[in-house]
């Protein structure tokens, strides 16, 4: 599906920040902003939701630490229980660290694992740069142009409020 | 940019920079050819390396019989490498994890290159248990997988076998919190190269970033996540290393005090390896407004704190070995620090402990040279503490006739310097191909320390 958007390339940090937040203040759909590091304050700004990768790693580190607390105790104790200087069995205390170390890495791996999927990164993928400069020092702001109401006009009239140094209507290709 | 400075908090970059500048001065020594300098220095490292692989490869073919280890003193230069290099990468990761939850936002100069240091001194390390394995192509049968012998597991109640967890557990964990930071900065080095083949691998590795707010946003978390599982982990890491030694019933070695003091010591030695290499890449890459001297000078005060935990630790350590009542206690300390490895012991404290003191001045602290001087001999220092730690209490075991001596063979040695050579090569490679600052990072705090314009 093609949407047409208008596209307002900004120099620094403030000027993003405010016009995003003008342009949701009236009404205007944001489609994404583009910035070379993460601006603070821009999730409140674009109104975003709490990401809910902390669930991904609970999840994922309870259940890395309870399979490893599964096997210890199972080989230890069930599978080929093994003498080692008369310590019981089910020596729970010094399974505990490895429980740990297992416990980490599947939170962290799992946790980048999400996070790489939801945001659609994967080697190979063509980026689709709104300018060739927002890796480096250019910010960005797209703007759908979702019916008959957009006023293009009065949206530049607010885009270059925030001093935007360029403001292009563009026509987007179905994305993803 | 000639903006007002708030007298509050100093601009954490000098030169009041723009972000095209970032990018530029952070990729320029990615983009030049390499200086006589560097090729002297990777030719060096390099040299060293090759002289470790052959004596690894000797040993190796020979046995680990070329050591000068004997029946009283069955481990001494091989784990104490270990130790000392396990030790230099907890500070990268302090820097990375520790000082960014703590909101520390100088770090972010100096995260990235004291990450990669990590990862070359965990590999660095991770070598010599293998070699010490004695049979290094076995070495897999440390971790528990199905096996025709039974299958026979590993034992998970040994310290060694925990050890083995955590070492590969810190590697993973810092190599992926590594390549997250590095992902938004390969964007950009992929979106100033020519087309080309460099442009391409860039490319694939930059996972086609688009510097997306929502992404961004979950980048964040991500990030903080990773931050959080990384502080307890590197706790956790030489914690373990240190209950190699404290599970075991020799004096010296049995101690509760171990994980404390090998996490202080560990973070010491790295906080002065992070100086040492940042005192001579910022000069070298040309990168003095990032790597600023009030950055030296805060890692120096991080210094001058651990070295006063080690001081505390070694302190502790004495007392309780004289006030325990233990004959063989007792005899351990005093022959650390009067024996005849007493040069060792007084290498050690005087390194640790007395010369960081200098730190205490500010004109020490702000002068580069006198850092750079003062970090090499906490490293030497950082060595001896763990040579101390292993050889002392065991050359002089329970029973006299035992007790014997301990000289490291040549072999030894070149390990050793192998082991340096491989580190050097590594982070030599990596601040050619590599960018060695955070710019995602940093162009995010160039704004610190000056005035706000007005918003519309």
């Amino acid at each position: 599906m093609n949407r047409r958007v208008l596209v307002g390339i900004f120099t620094c940090e403030e000027d993003i920040l405010g016009a995003t937040r003008a342009a949701r203040a009236r009404g205007l759909r944001v489609v994404d902003v583009f910035a070379p590091y993460a601006v603070h304050g821009m999730d409140r700004a674009m109104g975003l939701r709490p990401s809910r990768l902390s669930l991904v790693c609970l999840l994922a580190g309870a259940t890395g630490a309870v399979l490893k607390l599964w096997f210890e105790i199972w080989t230890a104790a069930v599978d080929w229980p093994v003498n080692v200087g008369g310590k019981p069995w089910n020596s729970l205390p010094a399974f505990v660290p490895i429980t740990f170390e297992v416990m980490v890495l599947f939170a962290g791996l799992a946790t980048v694992a999400a996070f790489l999927l939801k945001a659609g990164l994967r080697p190979g993928r063509k980026p689709r740069l709104v300018d060739p400069r927002i890796t480096d020092d250019r910010f960005a702001l797209v703007l759908e142009q979702a019916d008959a109401s957009f006023d293009v006009d009065s949206v530049r009239g607010l885009l270059s409020r925030f001093n935007a140094t360029e403001v292009e209507e563009r026509v987007e290709e179905g994305r993803r | 940019m000639a903006e007002p400075c708030s007298v509050l908090t100093r601009p954490l970059i000098e030169g009041g920079k723009n972000l095209a500048q970032v990018t530029g001065d952070v990729c320029a020594p990615m983009e030049r050819r390499p200086g006589a300098l560097w090729w002297v220095a990777f030719l060096t490292a390099f040299g060293m390396l090759a002289a470790g692989v052959a004596a690894v490869t000797y040993q190796i073919a020979t046995g680990i019989g070329v050591w000068g280890l004997n029946n009283t003193v069955g481990w001494a230069f091989d784990i104490t490498n270990f130790v000392f290099w396990i030790g230099i990468g907890h500070a990268g990761t302090l820097i990375s994890a520790i000082l960014f939850l703590l909101r520390q936002r100088w770090r972010t100069s100096v995260n990235r290159a004291a990450e990669a240091m990590t990862l070359f001194a965990v590999i660095c390390a991770g070598i010599f248990p293998v070699i010490h394995m004695g049979r290094p192509w076995l070495a897999y049968w440390i971790f528990p997988y199905p096996n025709f012998r039974g299958p026979l597991w590993i034992n998970f109640r040994s310290p060694l076998a925990w050890d083995a967890f955590a070492i590969s557990t810190y590697f993973i964990i810092s190599a992926t919190f590594w390549y997250v930071g590095l992902i938004p900065d390969l964007a950009t080095v992929r979106d100033r190269a020519r087309p080309g083949l460099r442009r391409k691998i860039f490319e694939f590795f930059s996972l086609g970033w688009d510097g997306s707010c929502r992404t961004w946003h979950r980048y964040e978390k991500v990030y903080l996540l990773l931050a959080g599982l990384a502080t307890p982990l590197v706790v956790s890491v030489h914690t373990i290393v240190s209950w190699d030694f404290a599970t075991s019933v020799i004096p010296g070695w049995h101690a509760t005090i171990f994980p404390p003091y090998f996490v202080a010591g560990a973070i010491f030695s790295g906080m002065a390896m992070v100086l040492t290499l940042m005192i001579v890449a910022r000069k070298a890459a040309h990168l003095e407004d990032y790597i600023t001297v009030r950055h030296i000078e805060t890692m120096a005060k991080l210094v001058i704190a651990t070295s006063g935990m080690v001081a505390l630790a070694y302190g502790t350590e004495f007392f309780t070995a004289q006030y325990s009542g233990n004959l063989y206690e007792r005899f351990v300390f005093l022959n650390r620090a009067a024996g005849p490895f007493a040069w060792a012991y007084w290498i050690m404290v005087g390194c640790n402990v007395g010369v960081p003191q200098l730190l205490w001045f500010r004109r020490v602290r702000t002068h580069l040279a006198a850092v750079f001087v003062i970090s090499l001999l906490v490293n030497v220092g950082m060595w001896f503490e763990r040579f101390v730690i292993i050889v002392t209490s065991l050359h002089r075991d329970f029973l006299p006739a035992n007790w014997t001596s301990y000289r490291p063979t040549s072999i030894e040695i070149a390990t050793l310097v192998g082991s340096f050579g491989l580190f050097f090569t590594c982070f030599l490679v990596f601040c050619r191909v590599l960018p060695m600052i955070a710019m995602g990072e940093v162009k995010s705090v160039l704004s610190y320390g000056h005035k706000p314009k007005e918003e519309a």
